[in-house]
């Protein structure tokens, strides 16, 4: 039998009728999340065609992107940011009600991002096909489902059939080597490996990592990697799963238990690409140099070590995106004004995440000047950081701490940065205005956006770990 | 049975949108995503670059009312998944986007809504920037765009070549494998 890659075994599972000479494969999904701001206009198609929907029970839905993330005592009312958000919400509820589709709403203790929730739960699992109306759905690859965004008519043809007509991606692999040094996290490997690939130099891939670096990541740190494959234009990003998996998922609300558990193991196993398989195109890339990293422009590949500099000789699309950040070529990283910092988004808003930012905090203040959120990515998250005290290092230190939710990452739930303000983030997209109009973002790990926090400009949290 | 208009031919002036990896974020800004229609979007295309008068934006120029062709920079429609960022170009009139390389998920959002993805090498995506303004002919059935002084080939799977001309719509096709599906999901392939 021809050796295959980990992604050409999932897609196999899955092929519902293979490509013919003029129609697509049609690969059916397994796992179908919703969440309240790409789907009412799915839910409209259904309407409008008379159609059901198939699965509800393989789909699930959590509110995370629009809606408000301020701090709220237990049993007080949600209290949408607006009235079009609060229809979005409301619509989602009568939508999922209507169509029998379990959802985690607000007040919900397992709301949450969505990208957050479905590991936590333990529904995302090796070998499945997952699907979402968000780009960063390729989060999910990091236990070994192939996982990605779609569109909001996709989102109703999910629905309303299971399926999806898919041409076949190229594959990537992108081998690893090394291990991460102190104070450097999959943060700055994803913000490296992006800056290395370019933001489109993984058009119409499907990543894997691989290598021993991406072996010794936990599944929170793998996520954080396979969350940012879109932003080299990744269709995916991909891990094979291992006993890091295993342990990661056994026990975990929807994992299976007793022998089914057994039988799904040896099933996950078998995942793993085989030897000889043969990938599109290979990259190698080296951890053990690798240093904290952030960005400098406006997109996440526009990223330099946290002690280099922009870069001197820039292009045309570097010199657009340097005067909308207000930076000079050549001019240092370190000691940069800083005013908001953002802990959160699907990228990195899990408990390791969270210990991380508070290890830099603890017994510090935030800089006077500067506002700093810490936004928990699920109300699970939330209870374990709480239950371990971070709450109170946050707090102490200055920052706030909010319900969960997309917050800052996104700025379209009443958080958001103002004109003109910098904010060292640790969400996904450094876009102009993506964290507010005239906000001017710089991603990096939550050590990095901690570090910031306590210093008040751009440092390298090494300096405060050590 | 749902169908869209077939599209076969675009034949406008351009608009240049020159710049590179320009984002979803960009096309339509998030806040302009709370709404729960597909229409009226486009309102906020482009809500943050429009009326900036330092930036003498393309879009808001008299010569662009009516431009049917974007022309984009490599990498367009990056980020985001957000499908309203190619309802935000229809509302606004917008039938086709060509570009050396364009995203993959706003590639697929294109396709579904009959907006014509085009993607050309980059010498004739040059003459075409510098043509500004030109009117062009994209050609879905013959796979060109051509313009006064050049045309250049351009690929579509073939699939969704046909949707296009078709009008067909993938939900319908994915309806009608409806024996496929439910035999996939008692675990039996019917090819087998």
């Amino acid at each position: 039998m021809t050796p295959r890659t980990l992604f050409q075994k999932v897609w196999d599972a899955h092929v519902v009728r293979p490509a013919t000479a003029d129609t697509p494969a049609v690969l059916y999904v397994d796992l179908h999340l919703l969440h309240e701001v790409t789907s009412p206009q799915a839910f409209a198609v259904l309407r409008e065609r008379g159609l059901a929907v198939r699965r509800p029970d393989r789909t699930l839905a959590t509110m995370d992107h629009a809606i408000p993330t301020t701090p709220r005592a237990a049993g007080r009312p949600f209290v949408p940011a607006d009235p079009e958000a609060a229809a979005q919400v409301a619509q989602l509820e009568t939508n999922t009600r209507g169509a029998g589709i379990t959802l985690y709403g607000v007040g919900h203790d397992r709301q949450g991002i969505v990208h957050v929730i479905a590991p936590e739960l333990g529904v995302t699992q090796p070998g499945r096909t997952i699907v979402c109306g968000d780009s960063h759905t390729s989060t999910h690859g990091a236990l070994g489902a192939l996982a990605f965004g779609i569109g909001t008519s996709e989102v109703a043809q999910v629905l309303a059939t299971q399926c999806l007509l898919q041409e076949p991606p190229r594959t990537l692999a992108v081998e690893v080597e090394g291990r991460l040094g102190p104070g450097v996290t999959a943060k700055d490997l994803a913000l490296a490996l992006i800056a290395r690939l370019g933001a489109d130099g993984a058009t119409g891939h499907v990543v894997e990592y691989r290598g021993p670096a991406v072996r010794a990541l936990s599944i929170e740190e793998r996520m954080t990697v396979c969350n940012m494959s879109i932003e080299a234009g990744a269709r995916a990003g991909m891990v094979a799963p291992d006993e890091t998996t295993f342990a990661y998922l056994k026990g975990r609300p929807h994992a299976p238990g007793g022998e089914a558990w057994e039988r799904a193991v040896s099933g996950w196993r078998a995942l793993a690409t085989d030897e000889g398989a043969a990938f599109d195109r290979v990259v190698a890339f080296d951890a053990t140099s690798l240093e904290p990293m952030i960005t400098y422009g406006t997109n996440p590949a526009m990223a330099v070590p946290v002690r280099g500099h922009v870069p001197a000789d820039v292009s045309g699309p570097t010199q657009r995106a340097l005067a909308y950040m207000g930076l000079a070529p050549g001019q240092p990283m370190l000691g940069h004004p800083v005013d908001v910092v953002f802990i959160g988004s699907c990228t990195n808003s899990r408990l390791s995440d969270l210990r991380l930012a508070a290890s830099v905090m603890r017994g510090r203040k935030v800089a006077p000047w500067i506002r700093a959120l810490v936004v928990p990515g699920s109300q699970q998250v939330k209870r374990e950081a709480e239950a371990e005290g971070l709450d109170r290092t946050f707090l102490e230190a200055g920052a706030e701490w909010r319900e969960a939710g997309c917050s800052m990452c996104i700025a379209m739930n009443g958080d958001r940065l103002e004109r003109g303000q910098y904010a060292v983030s640790t969400s996904n997209r450094n876009f102009e205005g993506r964290q507010g109009p005239g906000g001017r973002t710089f991603l990096a790990s939550p050590l990095t956006a901690a570090a910031a926090a306590v210093c008040g400009h751009i440092a390298d949290p090494r300096e405060l770990v050590a | 049975m749902t169908s869209r208009q077939p599209v076969s031919l675009v034949r406008s002036r351009t608009v240049v949108l020159a710049a590179a990896d320009i984002d979803t974020d960009q096309i339509i800004p998030a806040r302009f995503l709370k709404g729960t229609v597909r229409e009226g979007l486009g309102r906020g295309l482009f809500a943050d670059w429009r009326g900036d008068a330092s930036r003498s934006f393309a879009l808001d120029r008299p010569e662009a009312a009516g431009a049917q062709v974007l022309v984009a920079g490599a990498n367009f429609g990056c980020g985001s998944s957000r499908e309203h960022a190619v309802w935000a170009l229809m509302d606004a009139g917008f039938r086709a986007v060509v570009s050396t390389k364009l995203a993959d998920i706003f590639k697929r959002n294109a396709l579904q809504n009959g907006l014509v993805p085009v993607e050309i090498d980059e010498a004739a995506h040059a003459s075409l920037v510098a043509a500004e303004g030109r009117e062009v002919r994209v050609d879905v059935a013959a796979l060109t765009v051509s313009w006064a002084g050049g045309v250049a080939a351009f690929a579509l799977p073939p699939f969704a070549r046909r949707c296009l001309l078709e009008g067909r719509d993938e939900l319908d096709i994915l309806l009608s494998h409806e024996d496929a599906i439910a035999a996939h999901e008692r675990g039996v392939s019917l090819e087998a």
